[in-house]
């Protein structure tokens, strides 16, 4: 059970917001200690894991100066332009087709996705510059929910295409792990196992982005009442606000 | 033998991340000048001589990291951009073909994994074949500066100061993915899975089908969310769990408990600050202000998708 400290001080250190990277070196560092290693071992595993894993941080990196130089020479603005060229696009819908997109290429095997490769420098500005067009200037709320439902688009078609149609790190994972215990298991039955969770995966994102359009259409008008200064308050109060002055303008 | 291997792009992006320490050091206007150089320059030396070093030393570069990092000694000078005008000028002239270099990436990806990471000349293969996706990516990324730059005629000190500019956006939680993968090895390491598997399996009345999914589902979810890891999470819970109660005690079918209990690990990795590569650095990324926003706006996907694997997995692994 001491072994679960580790757990405990990763829960308490977000609770109390202290710096993220100092929890979780101090919730190994105890672990370690608890399960009887000694300091250096701890610091030895530390350091092996985070050399293993740099290739985490390395496609991000590499992604950095490029993205950086076309934000320079205007990509976002470029392709928020493109995109009110399309009539019927919405945030919500931009999310959409990227999520589809990402799911049915991953299927396949090609991870032509990313954070900082495509959602920084295209989905964001496309899905902020569908609802910039149809609105008018978002408040930064809206364009907080719309930046971070893009990242979870980006999440979802990438976790839930992965492990359908072609094998890839996660199905033989499992066929590893179950050939171990003694249990024989296609690829095939596996993939076909993962297709019913995609397509609810896809219907959820679906669903929260059309909840998306909906909140950037009752976030605009809000703002726009009072005339882009939102008065202080409890949302509610606003909103009652927002609707006796457009009940004013009706009359 | 590999051509392009991991290896050589660890260099590259070590290279890279020097010059932004040696960008940030050389800037007397820089608030945090010399904590936030020494704290790119320690990473740039985990990149470029990772292999090398021992094991104890990068953890001891860590600890430097994390103090660096927790004594607020990383700043960011938030330099001048070029001013909105003057980027809508030139995306004027370089009308859509801005976007080449943004395509090249998933293009080369798509073409890496599918082609070149099957190419032979003489022996030699032009991808690390164990890591072909990502080579693939490293590969575009390294393509897409140079076109990028032949296209835009920017200094070659361009894409450094303005990728400067994005590490620096993201700051520390660039490296938060590597340190929780780190614990994550820690926990494997001290035996933390078992533990919580025993703990799941003990509090629930497993001898009903129904409460054997449903804590199989909830356990991935659950450890996933800890763990910060679907991968981590799936031989614990699995041989904790999913084996002897429901395919032991309840004889279900070993392939739909894996596929769909691996799915539900998912739905952790949607709904947990762990998961930082996924969750954490794109808010980071995209100047969030509030860094568990990508969180909330799935955590009702991940809860949806949570309870329909429940549903499809009892309604299906007993069966077939």
């Amino acid at each position: 059970m001491i072994k679960l400290i580790g757990l405990l001080i990763v829960a308490a250190g977000f609770a109390l917001r202290f710096n993220t990277l100092l929890v979780v070196m101090a919730a190994g560092i105890v672990t370690g200690l608890a399960a009887g290693m000694s300091f250096n071992e701890v610091l030895g595993l530390f350091g092996k894991y985070f050399i293993e894993n740099r290739y985490m941080t390395l496609t991000v990196v590499l992604m950095l100066p490029v993205v950086g130089l076309l934000e320079r020479y205007g990509l976002r603005e470029r392709a928020e332009t493109i995109v009110r060229r399309v009539r019927a696009v919405t945030a919500g819908r931009v999310l959409i087709v990227y999520t589809a997109v990402r799911q049915v290429s991953i299927a396949f095997g090609v991870n032509i996705g990313g954070h900082a490769a495509m959602v920084r420098p295209l989905v964001s500005p496309m899905a902020e510059g569908a609802a910039h067009a149809r609105h008018g200037t978002l408040p930064e709320k809206t364009t907080e929910a719309i930046r971070a439902h893009a990242a979870a688009a980006e999440n979802i078609g990438n976790f839930f295409g992965e492990d359908t149609v072609f094998a890839v790190g996660a199905v033989l994972l499992i066929q590893g792990t179950l050939r171990a215990q003694g249990y024989e298991v296609g690829l095939w039955s596996l993939s076909l196992w993962g297709i019913p969770t995609a397509l609810v995966a896809f219907c959820c994102l679906v669903w929260r982005a059309r909840v998306l359009d909906r909140r950037i259409a009752r976030d605009v008008p809000e703002t726009r009442a009072d005339g882009g200064q939102r008065p202080p308050g409890p949302a509610s109060r606003r909103v009652r606000l927002a609707v006796t002055e457009i009940k004013k303008e009706r009359r | 033998m590999t051509l392009l291997g991991l290896d050589v792009f660890y260099v590259v992006a070590g290279v890279f991340l020097l010059l932004v320490a040696g960008n940030i050091a050389s800037d007397p206007t820089h608030p945090k000048r010399w904590g936030s150089a020494l704290f790119w320059g320690l990473l740039a030396v985990t990149f470029l001589a990772g292999k090398v070093l021992p094991p104890v030393a990068v953890g001891y570069m860590m600890l430097a990291m994390v103090a660096l990092a927790a004594t607020k000694r990383l700043g960011f000078a938030g330099k001048a951009q070029a001013s909105g005008e003057e980027r809508a000028h030139s995306t004027d002239l370089l009308e859509n073909r801005i976007f080449a270099p943004a395509l090249l990436i998933p293009v080369t990806a798509m073409v890496g994994t599918w082609a070149l990471g099957r190419l032979h000349v003489w022996g030699v293969s032009l991808l690390d074949p164990a890591n072909t996706t990502v080579a693939a990516v490293c590969l575009g990324a390294v393509g897409a500066i140079g076109l990028a730059a032949g296209l835009t005629g920017a200094r070659p000190a361009t894409p450094v100061e303005e990728g400067s500019r994005l590490v620096q956006t993201i700051g520390w939680a660039l490296i938060l993915p590597q340190f929780l993968a780190a614990l994550g090895g820690v926990f494997s390491k001290a035996g933390v899975g078992p533990v919580v598997a025993e703990l799941v399996a003990r509090a629930l009345p497993t001898q009903i089908p129904f409460v054997a999914v449903f804590a199989y589902c909830t356990g991935m979810a659950l450890l996933t969310m800890c763990m910060g890891n679907a991968f981590a999470a799936f031989p614990v819970i699995t041989l904790g769990i999913g084996l002897p109660f429901i395919v032991h005690q309840h004889a279900g079918n070993p392939a739909i408990m894996a596929a769909i209990g691996m799915l539900s690990g998912y739905c952790g990795t949607l709904m947990t600050p762990m998961a930082a590569n996924f969750n954490i650095v794109p808010a980071m990324l995209l100047e969030l202000k509030d860094k568990n926003a990508v969180i909330k706006a799935q955590m009702p996907i991940g809860l949806t998708i949570l309870v329909a694997n429940i549903l499809l997995m009892y309604s299906c692994v007993y069966r077939f």
